[in-house]
């Protein structure tokens, strides 16, 4: 679907001029489009054969949408109208200012490029020390054709040029992998499973991009007009503290130097529940959800400047104490301003808590591109109803800001409940 | 078929081509009373005489402009230099004659010939006797050049180009001469110019490879295939007309290229290739065309010298590994 106007972002089919098997050539009158200004003619962008109509009369399609193919007679178009597909749903980039009606034909008369998103003419990504996206042609036109957005895509032949394979790995859901690495396996955990000691990775998280559907793209968008860019939602509940902190209590009298505080336990447990709620560990990319394999959590530290979040990389595969002691570290170390940037950029999630000012509930603002902060507040004593009666349990509130661009009401609930459920019960963290 | 040598099937397309047409005729040195210095015209003069197969005086220039103006009427010369780096000597004749003769005569004057003989490297015989001139000729609007790179495309392209009514430069490789391959005894096994040969099927890389480079390249191939990269060798076979839409299908297919080539690489025939791909297939490239070329010197004397300055199974390996991002 080509750019018929300055402001179109879709176009309905109104007419096809051409049948499927007419020959058509460059520049002639293909079809008719109602863009949001008027009905404007298209002209074909190559010659060739009119092969397949993918869009009928009265249905629309985004801009750079595959919409018809030309190609020689007996050229096959089985790949490419299959790839059509995918591509119909997950919309091409609007941003691209080219056309991207497929340009099967090989005839050296019609070199009609096919478009690329993440040309020059689109704010450039950090793929290249010098801003600039390199992406071999054939990579370009691959990700043009199924529509993927070259800036989420890792480049891992030299110098970070984006190549086939990268692109197919990206197609194929496959893990993006950082310059020049092999492909390698796509670790799966259940945290329930995992051994309380395990050596964890201090790297940042790997991580899978998925496509953002057209729902998820409208979600956002229409979301992002009433609220900003980073729509929040928030999502509260009490938590009953006794069991974990009897837990603490207890690690802490086998052996003092552990020191384990309540926010470890809370960030280990919450690394547990997003290994268990996949959905929240994301980020919201424009055309793609990003979703993290390992809980990287953002710890926020106040300091006398303002505020920092280190990142405990990792916590669902550490240990409390591995935790704790991390924390320290890092907490300090922010203090007197230390903290080296990969400590502090990149977490797939945060966890601030006011509970030692004796805040009882609050709501955090998300550290984008995270999806979601959990606001922790002051554990005390309050009565509440157990077995029809009255007794004093140790009560936190916790409340969950949600990108809801990513996060919906339901996800977010569920993450929460899965939270609730293991800090109120953490015998679910060794099980 | 029959098993036989490249020199072998060079001397079938030649009788057999004479016993056809009673205008083609052969001369040079040395190729009727010593049968050839790399005897390819064994047993020519015997059969069909001092009229049709004609020993010259060693003067490049000179038998070359007898064959242009025996051509122009009406006769179908075989020219052959002893090997192709004294045809530098005739290049007058060749190029200013015979490549331009139908062009400026408005037509009038077709130059059915064939000028043949030994190119490329040769073994140690040093800068003067070693060299591949396929890219001067192929420069020339009105030139046909051919290089062939088995004993059957040698019979089957020499068959044509003598049938053929425009000059061609008919280069063999003079290390080849021994190799053996299955040929065609049919007296019209003709292969038509300006058709490539894909000599091994593959689908993650292409090399363009042609004479001497088919089989080096084909080695190369097999030693990809064990570590799992699937390439596919194409042969031109003639360089002008040159058959680059089975380059592109190839390209297309695989989207890497390499192209090896005896020849030095400034201004060579495979930055021709490379250009063609990238205005023809730019969009199917998923890696930058990489050259293997000769040496960017005179080919040294010295045998270790020599083989640097020759492209080789590693380097080609190397150079499809590079392609494919496996390094």
């Amino acid at each position: 679907m080509p750019k018929l106007s300055p402001t179109m972002e879709e176009g309905q089919l109104s007419r096809w001029l051409k049948k499927e098997g007419d020959k058509v050539s460059m520049g002639e009158p293909l079809a008719e489009i109602d863009t949001d200004k008027a009905t404007m003619e298209m002209q074909a962008l190559g010659s060739g054969v009119l092969r397949k109509i993918l869009i009928q009369e009265g249905e629309s399609a985004p801009l750079g949408q595959l919409i018809a193919i030309i190609g020689e007679p007996d050229e096959d178009i089985s790949a490419l109208a299959s790839k059509a597909a995918p591509a119909a749903k997950a919309a091409a980039p609007a941003s691209s200012p080219e056309p991207a009606l497929a340009e099967a034909a090989s005839d050296k008369n019609s070199p009609a490029a096919p478009s690329v998103s993440g040309n020059g003419k689109e704010p450039a990504p950090a793929q290249s020390s010098s801003g600039r996206l390199i992406v071999s042609p054939l990579a370009a036109r691959m990700a043009a054709e199924s529509g993927i957005d070259l800036r989420s895509v890792a480049g891992s032949g030299p110098g970070g040029r984006i190549i086939k394979r990268d692109v197919e790995d990206l197609m194929a859901g496959q893990t993006a992998k950082g310059p020049g690495t092999q492909s390698g396996q796509t670790h799966l955990r259940a945290v329930e499973n995992l051994p309380v000691q395990k050596p964890a990775t201090a790297e940042a998280s790997a991580y899978r991009d998925q496509p953002a559907t057209e729902m998820r793209r409208t979600i956002a968008k229409r979301l992002v007009t009433s609220l900003g860019p980073v729509p929040h939602f928030f999502l509260t509940t009490e938590i009953e503290m006794d069991r974990a902190a009897e837990m603490r209590k207890g690690i802490n009298e086998l052996d003092p130097d552990l020191k384990i505080s309540v926010n470890d336990i809370i960030i280990k447990v919450a690394a547990a529940a997003l290994m268990q709620n996949p959905q929240v560990n994301a980020s919201f990319q424009d055309k793609i959800v990003r979703y993290y394999e390992q809980a990287d959590i953002g710890v926020a530290v106040a300091i006398d400047e303002g505020l920092i979040t280190p990142i405990v990389r990792a916590a669902d595969q550490k240990s409390l104490s591995e935790i704790a002691s991390e924390v320290r570290d890092l907490a300090e170390r922010a203090r007197n301003r230390k903290l080296k940037p990969e400590e502090y950029l990149g977490a797939t999630f945060s966890v601030s808590n006011l509970g030692m000012f004796g805040v009882d509930e609050f709501t955090a603002i998300i550290n984008p591109p995270e999806a979601a902060i959990l606001a922790v507040g002051a554990m005390t004593p309050k009565p509440v109803v157990r077995n029809n009666e009255i007794v004093i349990r140790q009560m936190m509130r916790v409340t969950m800001s949600c990108d809801h661009r990513v996060v919906d009401g339901a996800t977010g609930a569920k993450f929460l409940q899965t939270f609730k459920k293991i800090l109120e019960n953490p015998l679910f963290l060794v099980v | 078929m029959a098993l036989v040598t490249m020199r072998e099937a060079l001397n079938q397309a030649l009788r057999e081509e004479m016993r056809r047409d009673e205008n083609v005729f052969l001369m040079g040195e040395e190729v009727a009373e010593y049968q050839g210095a790399y005897k390819v015209t064994k047993g020519l003069l015997e059969e069909l005489g001092p009229k049709r197969v004609i020993d010259t005086p060693i003067t490049e220039l000179g038998f070359a402009g007898l064959g242009v103006g025996a051509a122009m009427v009406g006769l179908r010369p075989i020219v052959e230099f002893m090997t192709f780096n004294f045809s530098i000597l005739a290049t007058d004749q060749i190029i200013n004659s015979a490549a331009k003769m139908l062009y400026m005569s408005g037509g009038q004057f077709k130059i059915p010939i064939v000028f043949r003989g030994p190119g490329g490297s040769a073994f140690q015989v040093s800068s003067q006797h070693s060299q591949a001139l396929e890219s001067w000729f192929a420069y020339f609007p009105g030139l046909k050049v051919v290089m062939p790179s088995t004993p059957a495309d040698a019979k089957g392209l020499l068959k044509s180009s003598i049938r053929d009514d425009d000059p061609v430069i008919f280069i063999e490789q003079e290390r080849m001469y021994g190799n053996k391959g299955e040929v065609s005894d049919d007296p019209d096994f003709l292969i038509p110019l300006g058709v490539a040969d894909i000599k091994r099927e593959g689908t993650d890389a292409t090399i363009v490879a042609r004479s001497l480079m088919v089989p080096v390249a084909l080695k190369a191939a097999e030693k990809l295939q064990e570590q799992g990269v699937s390439c596919e060798v194409v042969d031109p076979r003639t360089i002008r007309p040159l058959d680059i839409d089975t380059i592109i299908q190839s390209v297309k297919k695989t989207n890497r290229v390499v192209i090896a080539e005896e020849s030095h690489p400034f201004c060579g025939v495979a930055a021709e290739i490379s250009a063609e791909i990238m205005e023809r297939a730019f969009d199917y490239l998923d890696a930058p065309v990489k050259r293997v070329s000769g040496g960017d010197v005179p080919m040294p004397y010295a045998k270790n010298l020599e083989e640097l300055a020759i492209p080789n199974v590693d380097q080609i390996v190397a150079a499809v590994r590079e392609v494919a991002y496996l390094d």
